[in-house]
């Protein structure tokens, strides 16, 4: 248990993907303009990670893997497979979603279908492949990474609303301040490192 | 792009093997219509590769080629795509592609393909080749695709280089490898005897992610300080 919470902490803060690893920063850019779309492309992201990170895992250890169905090891057609996976949930997610919420599939609008393409989601894939998590631990991960997006995300679109307000010298306006900014957030999340919760479980 | 509205015609008399379009095709990504700085696209991931010169170069190679061959390849396919289902096409043929430049890679350079692990899969989902994919090469003839393939990769990767070369020389006090600058006599310049560069101090937040985000933003105001057209007036 100990160990879930840790990756959980870790996906989630640590190593957070926008602040350490600069995964899904388009769209981290682009859809951080106001908090209310951010939080709904966060939610989007958190529910959709949660899914296929684990479908994902599914895929590439008992199927591609060297022990996996076939007995060879295939892991190098992942990236196709990968990729097939997360386009496919997520047009199944946008049709479940929009038959039985109509509200909620509103509220995502069109960034439900961008989020194939958020590097975000096959980065967490890829990552839980090379990390070598086993299923609790891919789950976890999927949810933790997700909600860590989230955070980054809506806390960026609150800065930037308000810095609207502020003097930024022209040239730096716009996309040269969010860069900075997101890096004085990423050296922010980094006091974070030193916590390591397994310790104070056992 | 306004070649769309450009009737067959004076389309061919423009056709040139490399003329003075193709040539503004190749130049312009890398500076007034830079990937990164100006549309900023495919920023995602591949910063992470810089704290080093090698992996950035490499990863700028590998997403050049990606962007070229992507392009050519969905041109030359451009009119027998459904436009619901292009999506999913362009995702396999870059997925494709990608396969190949990361298993030559493991191949022949293992140590970097290490070093790299998830960012060279990464490139699947840089929104950089599927950007041109959907601008460019959906209502361009391949060889023109080809070369705005080519110009955005290398667009791009000179902005990972350069960023590369400032944190491992500032971070480091090295550059691909070689020792440049530092407190031994391994070092190039040795930092405990020259009277010129005792000063020096590697800068430990060079090696952090954060400085990336510093050094594109500083890019970017540099630019756009020297050409006012960019300037953002949102």
């Amino acid at each position: 248990m100990g160990d879930l919470i840790n990756v959980f902490f870790k996906s989630a803060f640590i190593e957070n993907m926008v602040l350490s690893y600069f995964i899904g920063m388009c769209s981290f850019l682009a859809v951080s303009k106001s908090v209310k779309t951010a939080v709904g492309l966060g939610g989007a992201v958190i529910f959709v990670l949660a899914l296929t990170v684990p479908i994902n895992w599914l895929i590439s250890v008992p199927i591609l893997g060297a022990d996996g169905i076939f007995g060879t090891d295939l892991t190098f057609l992942r990236f196709i497979l990968f990729i097939a996976t997360i386009a496919a949930s997520v047009q199944l997610v946008e049709m479940a979603v929009e038959k039985y919420s109509p509200s909620l599939y509103n509220a995502l609008g069109i960034f439900l279908p961008l989020i194939t393409v958020n590097c975000a989601i096959l980065g967490a894939a890829l990552f839980m492949v090379a990390r070598e998590y086993d299923f609790a631990e891919a789950t976890v991960y999927g949810i933790g990474s997700g909600i860590g997006w989230a955070i980054a995300i809506i806390a960026m679109a609150a800065i930037r609303e308000k810095i609207r307000y502020s003097n930024v010298p022209a040239p730096l306006r716009g996309l040269g301040i969010a860069f900075i900014l997101t890096g004085l957030m990423g050296i922010a999340f980094m006091s974070l490192m030193g916590i390591n919760p397994a310790n104070y479980l056992n | 792009m306004a070649e769309t509205t450009v009737s067959p015609t004076i389309q061919e008399e423009k056709e040139e093997w490399f003329g003075k379009k193709e040539r503004k095709l190749l130049i312009d990504p890398i500076d007034n219509d830079n990937p990164v700085t100006v549309q900023v696209l495919g920023v995602c991931s591949a910063l992470a590769v810089t704290t080093m010169v090698e992996p950035a170069l490499i990863m700028a190679v590998s997403v050049t080629l990606v962007t070229g061959f992507s392009n050519l390849i969905i041109s030359l396919m451009r009119k027998g795509i459904p436009k619901q289902i292009r999506m999913i096409v362009q995702l396999v043929v870059i997925a494709f592609l990608v396969t190949v430049v990361e298993q030559v890679l493991k191949a022949y350079n293992y140590e970097v393909w290490n070093k790299l692990s998830v960012f060279i899969g990464l490139i699947i989902t840089n929104c950089i080749v599927m950007g041109r994919l959907e601008a460019y090469a959906m209502a361009n003839k391949p060889w023109r695709s080809f070369l705005d393939g080519i110009g955005n990769g290398a667009g791009y990767g000179l902005i990972l280089i350069i960023i590369a070369v400032i944190r491992e020389i500032t971070g480091k006090g090295a550059l691909m490898g070689w020792k440049i600058i530092g407190p031994s006599p391994d070092y190039l310049i040795n930092t405990q005897t020259s009277a010129l560069f005792g000063w020096y101090q590697p800068n430990g937040l060079m090696v952090l992610p954060a400085s990336a985000l510093f050094l594109v933003g500083i890019l970017i105001w540099i630019q756009r300080s020297r050409n006012r057209k960019l300037v953002d007036v949102s």
